[in-house]
């Protein structure tokens, strides 16, 4: 079997999905993280994909992008996390409900 | 390349006076009059980039070979994002919630948020509008956390980034389906590629186009907290300092509905007159968006204690209003986005303004506090109610002129869909007239509970409240200059 455009798609779709599914179902504030995470390097994978099968550079350029965009999210995200764990001595997204109905 | 540079002089402005700001912010010091130097800076630099406009090449050029458009909508709405900035600057400086010591951070994160919008309503290019919208997001999520020690603060912050990382999230993946059905990054090349696809191509490949077109959505949906991603808004409202939930309320939800009607007319070529690239519904959808996020905002008004909350429902269900002008997409109803955006701007800030003096001296968000505000500030609580009315769409305050062009440019789409979210838009202009009322109602009905302290005015304040107030009763009156000016935000390159 030659490996072609869509096995990439597979394992991008496979990525969003499990990403999506972190995000939703985990109460950790670093695990939803880690869920966003996938769901970027699944969007990163197709740009590259896309690009090496007939798209041109600039899916590649788009990604290099993308790779320090996730980076600079990770360490806001990150940072606010800290500040959460500070404050509530937790990082369970569960337990920050002072704001609600 | 000279051209190029000039076409994004504000942006280049702003750059600089962020770097200014941090460096000066550095340099003075724990002194007494750091807070103003800081502030005279800050305001000097956006004045700079607001003469910067001057400068702008004649004419819907692009530059940066075609990342960013140069186009009236770009202009009129950088325009706004700088008097955005001021107010939000200005807040902070008269708000007890940003401590002296940080004023200078709190300056140059809300310049940045600034500068992220700026590039986002010009970007023409799918990576351009990711990079601009990530950098208005950033910076915010560090905003909606300014006040490190308060939990509630924090939490917003939290809940801020994570509905926001995962919303750029899946705009990222809708964009790179995009890059591979149509193979192109830049918006006004998408168009055709796509409607050349979708009529030669299978169900799998239109099944594709919504998709990416749906998740693309995601990420506008999430800036401007449209129904079903609206969720974040009340809790980051609530949360955050009332300056910085000023600006938010105003400034990337601006910014958010611009971009989208970038995406949507430019990149899909869909309007309620003509058939859209792709085959996709665009104004049917984001009709009904408009409906469901106009409805839900102001029916989770109702019940709110907390005027933060209120006014951030409220928000959801201006959003509602503004996507209407985006689903019709014609000419016509950008024009109305762009007469409803600055008035909107005007009021809702002006809400927020008096709800910060309030807390200054009470330290309280409840609406239980504003009984009797009539009788301790009567100045405030007449500028407030007005504010009120104008958001509930009273003629003849300005909101009545917002949402007339808005009502009149969906009439005129002339289809039986439109008629009915016409319909649902007007409804809920009532139902937004009781929680607003109910405010009112509180301030000048009600008597004030015991020991309720007066709450003096200081004159930044007042000359401020003046600032906002007098455009909304003038903007009601003698509106044909802000329409002139809007209607050549109407003109988007292709």
């Amino acid at each position: 079997m030659t490996i072609g455009l869509p096995q990439f798609l597979v394992v991008s779709g496979a990525l969003l999905a499990l990403g999506l599914y972190a995000i939703v179902t985990r109460k950790n504030a670093v695990a939803m993280l880690m869920g966003v995470e996938l769901v970027l390097n699944a969007g990163l994978l197709n740009l590259v994909a896309f690009s090496r099968y007939g798209g041109g550079l600039d899916g590649q350029v788009f990604a290099l992008f993308g790779i320090v965009l996730a980076a600079a999210e990770a360490v806001v995200a990150l940072a606010i996390v800290l500040q959460v764990f500070r404050a509530q001595r937790s990082v369970d997204a569960a337990k920050a409900s002072q704001l609600k109905e | 390349m000279v051209s190029n540079l000039l076409a994004i002089g504000p942006e280049l402005a702003l750059t600089a006076t962020i770097v200014l700001v941090l460096m000066a912010d550095l340099a003075i010091g724990p002194r007494r009059a750091r807070r103003a130097t800081l502030l005279t800076l800050s305001v000097a630099g956006l004045a700079a980039a607001a003469a910067a406009f001057a400068l702008l090449p004649e004419g819907p050029t692009a530059a940066f070979g075609g990342l960013v458009s140069g186009d009236g909508l770009g202009v009129f709405f950088r325009g706004l994002f700088l008097v955005a900035a001021f107010f939000g600057i200005a807040f902070g400086a008269l708000s007890d919630e940003v401590p002296e010591g940080r004023f200078g951070e709190f300056s140059a994160l809300l310049l940045s948020t600034t500068l992220g919008m700026c590039f986002l309503v010009q970007a023409q290019n799918l990576l351009m509008i990711l990079l601009a919208l990530e950098l208005t997001s950033l910076p915010s999520y560090v905003l909606a956390g300014f006040r490190r020690g308060d939990r509630r603060s924090s939490e917003a912050a939290l809940k801020y980034v994570i509905y926001g990382a995962a919303a750029s999230g899946l705009m990222l993946y809708g964009f790179s389906l995009l890059y591979g059905l149509a193979g192109t990054l830049d918006l006004a090349r998408i168009g055709p590629a796509l409607a050349a696809k979708a009529a030669s191509g299978s169900v799998a490949v239109r099944a594709g186009i919504a998709l990416a077109a749906l998740l693309s959505l995601a990420g506008f949906g999430y800036k401007v907290a449209a129904v079903p991603f609206h969720q974040w808004c009340p809790d980051v409202y609530e949360g955050a300092p009332t300056p910085v939930t000023a600006f938010l309320s105003v400034g990337p939800k601006a910014a958010g509905v611009a971009a989208l009607i970038r995406f949507v007319v430019v990149g899909f070529g869909a309007s309620a007159a003509s058939v859209p690239a792709g085959g996709l519904p665009w104004p049917v959808l984001l009709g009904v968006l408009a409906m469901a996020t106009m409805t839900l905002g102001n029916l989770a008004a109702i019940p709110q204690d907390n005027v933060k909350r209120l006014l951030a429902y409220s928000s959801i269900a201006h959003a509602g209003y503004l996507l209407m002008g985006v689903a019709v997409g014609t000419p016509d109803a950008i024009r109305a986005v762009a007469v409803y955006a600055p008035i909107y701007l005007l009021m809702n800030l002006g809400a927020f303004l008096a709800v910060l003096a309030v807390r200054a001296r009470t330290g309280s968000e409840s609406i239980a506090d504003y009984r009797g505000l009539g009788g301790r500030a009567p100045l405030l609580s007449v500028c407030l109610a007005v504010f009120l009315f104008s958001l509930t769409g009273l003629p003849p305050l300005a909101g009545f002129i917002g949402k007339f062009y808005l009502f009149a440019s969906v009439l005129n789409a002339g289809t039986p869909f439109f008629y009915v979210v016409a319909i649902v838009g007007v409804l809920n202009s009532v139902v937004s007239l009781f929680y607003y009322a109910r405010l009112v109602k509180a301030m000048f009905l009600e008597a004030s509970p015991e020991a309720a302290p007066a709450i003096p005015l200081p004159v930044p304040a007042t000359a401020l409240l003046a600032v906002l107030a007098i455009p909304t009763l003038v903007l009601g009156i003698w509106w044909s200059p802000l329409a002139d000016l809007a209607a050549r935000a109407a003109g988007i390159a292709g």
